[in-house]
């Protein structure tokens, strides 16, 4: 492995600084378990990796008014904590699965989006759940909304010199819920041939499409917010018609590539197939809520 | 007491005598040996798959702070291709260049360093396009063997043998339905969790010494010795634990290299491959390519078989297509037969043994086939087996007559079990497959050394080592005829200057082989304290009975513990080149589901039969058949090599090679047929390969009935299972 | 070569002290420098979970984490399981069962399993088999270690002594 050098950050200033002065050398070191691997693989220089669990802003978690989750709050303390499992069950959903459990004993979300991976779990949830991601610089602080976050495989919004960190959820409105799923070939320990989110909020009755967010994972080189299958569905009834329309105008914004993981029509076929389940998980929640 | 098979030991289920280690984590595996002086060694390995050497230049990485040395295969004493490369390297990973270093990382550093010039060449990784006439050639030395005549044009097919038997025009001529099908598998690999390390160290009188995980201390030993052109008696390996190997740790990779920077540097040197390393630099189970055509009449009788087996030999030629054809239609009488086989060479990592080697690949053909052929039929595929099945005295169609054995038993055993009464349900796309297997297991060179404590206990030496429990099975060997409890029996796994030589631990031999070695070395103990007994007494020798435990005369009635007291020291040693390994079947049941969205096939119940002639410790041979299916299970959805298109493997990792987890599987019922092997004291047959053997074609069935399309492409994942159900 | 860094940190009840590089992982600490090999390596990326240690009570990977970072924290090895009065109920279950053939991947599967049953006193087998997913055995087939761990939970209470 290429060395470098480690300092553990004790404020966000610290962090900050460090990262002004080290600029592209430098990455931030939460869980690790991407990154690391990554630097031991020779996928990522690194000269200066900088340690931000110590830093107390990045550990909240908290739900008050809008969910704020620190980027460094691993997935185990996420998909544990009663407050999301209740209104943020896609949230549950993709944590529980981003690697095996050791893993979602250091992996944060935080990590998991700034790693930028198209296959992301979380990312799709975070979409889907209208998230801002709140970035601190030496400019001070500034907020991005998660579905601008992703540049590309491996690349974010974040200047060299800027760190992620909160992500700050809104809370859902009553009658809505969400879900999360990916496509796998092994049941765990796999990376998502095509994954998909789905927010609904629906009408006191269940009967209408109030709105609805979906999110696509594996099938471009970002995450991807589904903004016409979103929006068709406000209004639409409840209905398997709707949720095949929606589920079209999904696959006509995938665009993915094959490879090891599977075919571009496997995955195009895929997006169909989980965008229908993940909007009937999010409406059965609602069902089961009420 | 056993229940009710009339031993004592035999048959119980005793804490393995190394278990306590193992689970505290105090075992001592292949990389778990440090030295204060050790250096850390690394291979430099090839990026393409096929590509001349011009130079190599190792000058910078010489430099490096902290290297030690660097060599190549000019600096191997007998040069051995696979080891180092020469001047082509013929898959990407092979091994070019070694080097030591004072840790792990400036090694890697300097990997990084050294300058290597090839000259790419086009590559062929796939046995269908390597056997045509204008395929890339990989060795211009190497024409075909082709029934024992030399073709003389270079070519990509080292050996065609064939086995012929009846008439085959005619028995198609006889069948009322025919079914003909090509079946292609991928490259797979053993899996063992253990990466692929070996220790070395050399002293200045020219003893080397070293530590290594392996199924065969004497093979590295033998390999060491031939590649550094020193006598096998200055070489000492020491086996550490071992974790896995099915096949794969019967050879040598970075042993020699590890050895000849220790003779060169003169401190301890340590090479462990990484997991790609492991993927991509060490022998996996060969791609196949099989056209089976196989004919029977209306009520069931097979008339006649024709197949070709192609099998993927990798680099080098020597892929395991003769025990393909040796295994395929073992459990069948089949009249008129033809079987031909090739050994085909590809720019992949030389192939080497997988559990059951060649036999889950052609048996997955022909066990498929005869379910197509029963579906044709309408005939219940157990059923069928009972009827073409073979049994004691019918002909293994391309070999000997077979002796005791115990296939239709494990049929039998398979139509009453429970799994095959109930109804594989419905409303979904679910499907039950069956399928058999068999592998004629191994014998061989085995050394036991036997020592009598005073206090009644016995010091067991071996020289296999323990890859899951044959501490455990030899000691209770022993015991059984010591007439002693397995705990009295302390077994050791020790080096190759403390035993006789002993074959590999495979080919599912051990329990057999070095366990009927353990019993002659305990009939020898007995002996000999009958002898002393005798002389005690002042009796004559042939007034000295041994019977359950117990010496006793016509005045006189001790038990072995208090017999050992008046006797000790005692030593029984036997080596000796045993025979008798009975060849062993299993029949396996599997229920799937399969999601007709997305292709994937869910395993929702498994039931693995086996005869395995008697269990020694029932546990462990259980253990052996759960593991052996879902290794099947494994490759039959999921595990393959996946190449790009300049030959270079693309998911070397545990992450993207996918093998089975733990939520991946159900529980493997198992079901212990006992028929025993007359060619054991107690009737021991292998156990370990066996149960790879049935899984892939019995799933293969499960999912072609399942979705109603048959499935002769493994794996079947969820991809290949969506084009079949024409959703892609 | 960057320069070593002074960690202190305890391990299986001990304060521990080691110099390492920044680049070595908590893995190669463990084995290579406090010689405590009972965390195996068999993937170096967080695919096989046979490095599995316990650091402030959770399962990890310990390919996955720096040496550096065990600064101030607590850390469990298989080492430290087994108590001068015997084995831990898992490891003796593990015995009983025959759940090892190998035994490489078996301390890794102990510890993850022994966090299971501290976090989920009495886990369902579809539990058991969803939180050692991150473990891989190619030996037994999962069947006699997911037997193991359900048998302790039935017959032990580890999770309330321990």
């Amino acid at each position: 492995m290429q060395a470098f050098d480690y300092v553990a950050a004790k404020s966000l200033s610290e962090a900050v600084n460090l990262l002004t002065k080290y600029r592209d050398q430098a990455r931030i070191l939460s869980g690790g378990t991407d990154l690391i691997v990554q630097v031991r693989e020779n996928h990522r220089q690194v000269g200066m990796m900088v340690d931000i669990k110590g830093v107390p802003e990045v550990n909240t978690l908290s739900y008050n008014g809008s969910l704020e989750i620190g980027a460094s709050v691993p997935c185990y303390k996420i998909y544990s904590n009663e407050a999301i499992k209740s209104n943020f069950p896609a949230l549950v959903d993709a944590t529980s699965i981003i690697g095996g459990v050791q893993i979602q004993s250091r992996a944060s979300v935080g990590g998991n989006l700034c790693n930028a991976s198209p296959a992301a779990d979380s990312i799709p949830a975070l979409i889907i759940l209208g998230t801002q991601c709140v970035v601190n610089g030496p400019d001070g602080e500034r907020s991005v909304a998660v579905e601008d976050f992703c540049d590309g495989p491996g690349q974010t919004a974040l200047e060299s010199n800027e760190l992620l960190v909160k992500l700050v959820i809104p809370t859902p409105a009553p009658n809505a819920s969400s879900f999360y799923l990916r496509f796998t070939p092994r049941n765990e320990m796999d990376i998502a041939v095509v994954g998909a989110g789905a927010a609904v909020e629906l009408s006191a009755d269940h009967q209408t499409f109030v709105s609805a967010r979906i999110a696509l994972g594996a099938v471009a080189p970002t995450p991807l917010f589904a903004d016409d299958a979103s929006s068709l569905l406000a209004g639409k009834p409840v209905s398997d018609e709707s949720i095949e329309e929606a589920c079209e105008a999904a696959k006509d914004i995938a665009t993915p590539i094959s490879d090891m993981r599977g075919t571009a029509a496997q995955r195009t076929h895929l997006v169909g197939v989980l965008t229908r389940r993940a909007l009937n998980g999010a409406i059965n929640r609602i069902k089961e809520g009420s | 007491m056993a229940d009710g098979n009339g031993y004592k030991v035999v048959g119980t289920r005793p804490i393995r005598h190394d278990g306590v280690d193992k689970v505290t984590g105090r075992a001592k595996y292949g990389a778990d040996l440090n030295f204060p002086d050790m250096l850390f060694g690394k291979i430099l390995r090839s990026p393409h798959a096929h590509a001349k050497i011009v130079s190599i230049d190792v000058s910078r990485a010489l430099a490096h702070p902290g290297v030690k040395d660097i060599v190549t295969s000019k600096d191997l004493p007998i040069l051995s291709e696979n080891i180092l490369a020469e001047d082509k390297v013929f898959y990407k990973g092979h091994a070019i260049v070694g080097l030591a270093a004072v840790d792990v990382h400036t090694a890697e550093e300097a990997l990084s360093l050294i300058d290597i010039e090839y000259e790419v060449l086009p590559a062929v990784t796939d046995v269908a396009k390597a056997i045509r006439e204008d395929s890339v050639v990989l060795h211009q030395s190497l024409t075909t063997n082709t029934l024992g005549e030399k073709t003389g044009k270079p070519t990509n097919i080292s050996s065609h043998v064939r086995h012929q038997n009846g008439d085959v025009e005619a028995g198609f001529a006889e069948a009322d339905v025919v079914v003909e099908r090509t079946f292609t598998t991928q490259t797979v690999h053993q899996g063992y969790i253990e990466p692929i390390t070996a220790t070395a160290k050399y002293n200045p009188d020219g003893e080397l010494t070293v530590w290594t995980s392996t199924q065969g201390a004497f093979n590295v030993r033998q390999q060491v010795a031939g590649i550094l052109d020193c006598p096998a008696s200055k070489v000492r390996v020491v086996p550490l634990e071992i974790g896995g190997g099915f096949g794969g740790k019967t050879t040598v990779y970075v042993a020699p290299v590890a050895a000849l920077l220790a003779m060169r540097t003169g401190q301890i040197v340590k090479v462990t491959m990484t997991r790609d390393e492991v993927f991509e630099g060490t022998g996996p189970a060969p791609a196949t390519l099989i056209r089976l055509k196989m004919g029977a009449t209306k009520d069931g009788r097979i008339t006649a078989a024709d197949t070709d087996l192609f099998y993927e030999g990798g680099a080098y030629p020597g892929s395991a297509v003769g025990a393909g054809a040796n295994c395929m239609f073992a459990a069948y009488k089949i009249p008129n037969l033809m079987i031909d086989g090739f050994d085909v060479v590809v720019n992949k990592p030389s192939s080497h043994a997988y559990r059951a080697p060649g036999a889950p690949n052609s048996s997955f053909a022909a066990e498929c086939v005869i379910d197509e052929i029963c579906q044709k039929l309408d005939l219940d595929p157990l059923e069928f087996r009972m009827i073409n099945g073979a049994k004691e005295g019918d002909r293994n169609p391309i070999g000997p007559r077979h002796g005791k054995i115990g296939y239709l038993e494990t049929v039998e055993a398979a139509q009453t079990h429970d799994h095959y009464q109930v109804e594989v349900g419905n409303g979904k796309l679910r499907g039950r497959g069956v399928a058999s297997g068999y592998w004629g297991n191994g014998a061989g060179r085995s050394s036991v050394n036997l020592t009598v404590n005073q206090d009644g206990t016995i010091m067991l030496l071996e020289g296999s080592t323990d890859i899951g429990g044959t501490r455990a099975s030899i000691a209770m060997q022993a015991a059984e005829v010591l007439g002693i409890a397995a705990e009295d029996v302390r077994p050791a796994v020790v080096d190759t200057n403390s035993i006789g030589e002993t074959g590999v631990t495979g080919g599912s031999r051990t329990t057999h082989a070095t366990g009927l070695v353990a019993i002659r070395a305990a009939e020898s103990v007995i002996e000999q304290m009958k002898e002393k007994l005798a002389d005690h007494w002042e009796v004559n020798l042939n007034q000295v009975d041994f019977a359950d435990g117990t010496f006793l005369n016509s005045d006189n009635q001790i038990s072995f513990k208090e017999a050992a007291r008046i006797c000790s020291p005692v030593v029984g040693s036997v080596t000796e080149s045993t025979t008798g390994a009975g060849g062993a079947f299993g029949t396996h049941v599997v229920d799937v589901e399969v999601d007709e969205d997305t292709g994937k096939v869910e395993v929702l119940r498994y039931t693995a039969v086996q005869d395995v002639g008697t269990a020694i410790h029932p546990s462990y041979a259980e253990g052996q058949i759960q593991g052996g299916a879902v290794q099947g299970i494994g490759w039959a959805l999921s595990e393959e090599y996946v190449y790009d298109q300049k030959g270079q493997m693309v998911n070397a990792s545990f992450l993207d090679y996918r093998m089975p987890t733990s939520y991946d599987t159900p529980m493997v019922d198992t079901v212990m047929v006992e028929v025993p092997n007359p060619g054991h004291p107690f009737g021991v047959r292998g156990v370990g390969e066996v149960p790879l053997v049935p899984p892939l074609a019995a799933i293969a069935n499960a999912v072609s009935r399942a979705i109603g399309v048959r499935m002769t492409h493994l794996p079947m994942n969820p991809g290949s299972v969506l084009k079949a159900l024409n959703k892609i | 070569m960057s320069r070593k860094v002074h960690v202190q940190t305890q391990i299986n009840g001990e304060n521990v002290e080691f110099l390492c590089e920044p680049r070595q992982s908590m893995l190669e600490v463990l084995r290579n420098e406090l010689d405590l090999t009972g965390a195996k390596e068999g993937c170096n990326n967080g695919n096989c979970g046979a490095c599995t240690i316990i650091v402030e009570g959770r399962p990890v990977n310990s390919c996955c984490m720096l040496g550096v970072e065990a600064e101030g924290k607590e850390i469990q090895t298989i080492e430290g399981v087994a108590t001068p009065e015997g084995l831990h109920p898992l490891q003796q279950k593990f015995l009983e069962h025959a759940a090892l053939q190998c035994g490489i991947c078996t301390p890794g599967f102990i510890m993850n399993a022994k966090v299971l049953l501290e976090t989920n006193p009495n886990p369902t087998e579809e539990e058991v088999r969803f939180w050692l997913a991150g473990n891989l055995c190619r030996c037994t087939g999962y069947d006699k270690i997911i037997r193991a761990v359900l048998d302790t939970t039935e017959t032990t209470g580890v999770s309330t002594n321990g």
